[in-house]
């Protein structure tokens, strides 16, 4: 019985999935956004940021 | 294991609530309040040892009590309560069931066992080095490998939480996209994800170096690293605490998000450039160039800026909406003049939307602009700032969203319903005065931290302008003010939590909920497509009028600082 | 209860934005541009900058180079701890060592000239804090911190420390004197 409910709404939901444009699937997925979210301020600041100190130079 | 599926429905809201949920709520709840008993009572102590006519503690202990009370404050207070919100916004709101709550449990202990070895570490005494712990000044082993254990604690909870998301996907317990608050707690959970991963890479090095592994620290990357943690780790509040005021608007006016686009977008906002303005605190370092300081600290461009004035004017607006829809159409202020003024979840939160945009956004923008961060870095200016966005918006919204938690999830009703009406104006009054006068006597250069501005017996001393010892004292005013707030806020929620009287409605059922029971699917798309989210034309005029006193006062005080700068000695 | 609730649309994506909000996301956006712009226009234009130019060094380099200007420029000492008071000529290169818990040596400059000052920490994080100028510079150890200073006004002034370092940091102050122009 369950199944059957089942496969009645994932019908129902297969399709309103159509027709949703791209920048609403990136963020109905968490795992996207999470990606995204870690990735660019890691880049931007901690990695720019502990290269530049790795560049200073030695005073002479 | 046979997985617990059951629920009871809130007769307030008509939300299900899955019962190990719920425990973990108000176990995380709990333990926040607990920590902000603790983080008072040092709040207390530190202002009255920065009143100068007072001047309460020695030295020594005014050290102590301030590194608790930030590292109470700021990390646990707050940290256990976002993990009750992330777990409401994820199996309440969805009406799923909680992925793994054995693992949360753990989680939750590991985050209790962590808090109080870390504070152990601080009462000690060996370990007076302050929330922030710059190295190379060390502190005891135990206060790193404290904030270690709790971090990673909350971690798996964050995991707990996305775990719990899929489990509504994939038990179509709702249909089509998570609800905004939902989308606003997912984003304070990633930027939680991003801050543990930063406090881990300097946190574990330094623990090493604390017990002997590691040789050297370095203070420049040290400063850097910890405050992709150190700040990133308030953006999870900013995040929440919007997330609140959306919920707030929605369970009290049923306003309904002005667009989703908008709001969500802004939310990707934040994602994807709040946490780089850590830079904030790195703009009079050495060494890090004005092209990394200048792109990370103005959020790329104030884009993370910008989402925040949008959540700012949606928020007021969508309540503006709906409160029109009910009749309250009298020129551009009447939807605002009679708000529920008297119901504490309202005022509060409303409260922490003002106090956020216009004091602590304001004066965050502008401490966080490179040049004129020289003429505030580590003056009283910063805990002013950040006593604005942190107490003012982040805890004010929390305490007022409280007072809704208080009947729906523990079931009680609200003792003492007069105090708890007052305690937000007290509060309030109260930190606004803390916020205001440090931000003052900042700008005349007081510095934060300082045990002693008046530099007695000193030879060398320097005196500060009478007008700062005026501010420093209306600030401790101020702060006993808001610690008597924050008294009321403690006394209302303990006592309704543990005593107050029982809920007992008629709508209270236990139901089961299976999986395939989402509520009546979404329309379908081409329906969508027709029909407008927004109620058209200019609907909330005086929202906008607010928003534009915001924008007046931002762009005068913005420049009156550069005019300032340009006052001082030429550098370069 | 729609913030609660999923959106009522499916694709919310597609929704027509309010004009309200349209309008205040232009303004604010504007608003930003305009106050990014502010940092690169003050490095062009503005006389308050920070080169950000730094060495690594350590502390016996930093000690050496402060010691060869205290023997050269000497012209008396102050307080009980006998803190030399250096004066260097215009357009020299300066130093001063932060440690705990002191500002070493003082400093005495002349109004309206540049100079060069190094800073630099010998053990913790210390916070330069020039009163009531109100200039504030991050100084750390291992890092020696170059900038073109040029007091404007004669007078007496105080260097505080204003990053905690530890139980004697309210006492870690000194003086930096401007003489006017001969």
């Amino acid at each position: 019985m369950p199944e059957a409910t089942r496969n009645v709404t994932s019908q129902v939901s297969d399709e309103l999935e159509e027709g949703i444009p791209v920048m609403q699937h990136i963020l109905d997925n968490p795992f996207i956004l999470l990606f995204l979210g870690v990735v660019v301020p890691t880049v931007l600041y901690v990695i720019w940021g502990v290269m530049e100190i790795i560049g200073i130079p030695i005073a002479k | 294991m046979a997985v617990n599926r059951m629920f009871r429905t809130c007769p307030m809201t008509g939300l299900r609530v899955h019962q190990p949920a719920e425990a973990l709520i108000k176990a995380n709840a709990v333990a926040a309040v607990v920590s902000l008993l603790v983080g008072g009572v040092l709040a207390l102590l530190v202002t009255l040892t920065r009143w100068p006519a007072v001047h309460l503690l020695p030295a020594d202990w005014y050290y102590l009590v301030l590194t608790a009370h930030g590292i109470n404050m700021l990390i646990f207070w707050i940290i256990f309560f976002e993990i009750a919100v992330l777990y409401f916004a994820s199996s309440t709101l969805l009406g799923c069931r909680l992925a793994a709550p054995r693992l949360a449990w753990f989680a939750f202990l590991l985050m209790v066992l962590g808090a109080l070895i870390n504070n152990y570490a601080v009462f000690r005494g060996d370990s007076s080095v302050m929330f922030t712990s710059y190295a190379p000044m060390g502190a005891h082993p135990t206060f790193y490998l404290g904030l270690i254990v709790f971090a990673v604690g909350a971690l798996i909870a964050c995991f707990v939480f996305f775990g719990t998301l899929i489990v509504g996907k994939e038990e179509r317990t709702y249909i089509g996209s998570v609800p905004l608050v939902t989308f606003g707690a997912i984003t304070a959970a990633i930027i939680a994800v991003f801050t543990i991963a930063s406090g881990a890479i300097i946190l574990i090095p330094t623990f090493l170096w604390s017990v002997g592994l590691v040789d050297h620290i370095d203070s420049l990357m040290y400063r850097t690293v910890w405050w992709a943690f150190g700040h990133s780790s308030q953006q999870i509040n900013v995040s929440a605490h919007v997330a609140i005021w959306y919920a707030i608007a929605a369970i009290l006016f049923g306003a309904k998000p002005m667009s989703e686009k908008v709001s969500r977008f802004a939310f990707l906002m934040y994602i994807l450039f709040l946490q780089i303005a850590a830079a904030h605190h790195l703009l009079v370092d050495p060494g890090l160039t004005s092209n990394w300081k200048i792109l990370n600290t103005s959020y790329a461009l104030y884009l993370a800026v910008v989402a925040s004035m949008v959540h700012g004017l949606t928020v007021p607006g969508s309540i503006e909406v709906a409160q029109r829809a009910k009749g309250y159409t009298k020129g551009l202020f009447e939807w605002l003049r009679k708000a529920p003024w008297g119901n504490p979840v309202f005022s509060g939160m409303f409260m922490s939307l003002l106090g956020f945009g216009f004091l602590g956004g304001i004066s965050g923008v502008i401490l966080g602009t490179e040049q004129l961060n020289i003429i505030m870095h580590n003056t009283i200016y910063v805990p002013g700032h950040f006593h604005a966005t942190v107490v003012l918006g982040t805890t004010l919204a929390f305490m007022a969203v409280t007072y809704f938690v208080i009947p729906a999830i523990f079931r009680r009703e609200v003792s003492f319903p007069k105090m708890a009406q007052w305690q937000p104006y007290v509060f309030t009054l109260g930190m606004t005065m803390v916020c205001l006068f440090m931000m003052g006597a900042g700008t005349l250069g007081v510095p934060r931290r300082h045990w002693d501005i008046t530099f007695a017996g000193n030879p060398l001393g320097f005196e500060f302008p009478g007008m700062a010892f005026l501010m420093m004292g209306l600030m401790g005013i101020g702060g006993v003010l808001a610690v008597v707030g924050g008294a009321m806020y403690l006394l209302v929620t303990v006592h309704s939590v543990f005593l107050g009287k029982k809920i007992q409605t008629p709508g209270f059922a236990q139901v089961r909920v299976v999986e395939g029971a989402a509520p009546a699917p979404a329309q379908p798309v081409s329906a969508a497509l027709q029909a407008h989210g927004g109620v058209g034309a200019w609907s909330a005029p005086g929202t906008f009028a607010l928003a534009m006193v915001f924008l007046t006062a931002f762009v005068l005080y913005y420049f009156i600082n550069w005019n300032y700068l340009s006052t001082v000695w030429p550098l370069r | 209860m729609s913030a609660i609730l999923p959106p009522e649309q499916r694709v919310w994506w597609k929704q027509p934005i309010e004009p309200i909000e349209i309008t205040w996301i232009v303004v604010a956006f504007i608003w930003g541009l305009i106050m990014f712009l502010m940092m690169p226009y003050w490095h062009v234009f503005g006389k308050q900058n920070l080169a950000n130019e730094a060495y690594r060094a350590t502390p016996e380099v930093f000690v050496a180079k402060t010691q060869a200007m205290v023997d050269k420029y000497q012209v008396r000492e102050e307080t009980d701890q006998k803190i030399p008071v250096v004066r260097p000529p215009a357009g020299s290169d300066v130093y001063l060592i932060a440690r705990l818990w002191q500002w070493w040596p003082m400093l005495e400059l002349e109004e309206g000239q540049s100079y060069k000052l190094h800073l630099m920490s010998l053990d913790w994080l210390h916070g330069f804090s020039l009163q009531p100028e109100n200039i504030n510079i991050q100084v750390h150890p291992g890092y020696m911190h170059l900038l073109t200073v040029q007091p404007s006004k004669a007078g007496t002034y105080a260097i505080i420390c204003n990053e905690y370092c530890g139980i004697n940091h309210h006492t870690m102050v000194s003086r930096l004197y401007v003489v006017p122009k001969k």
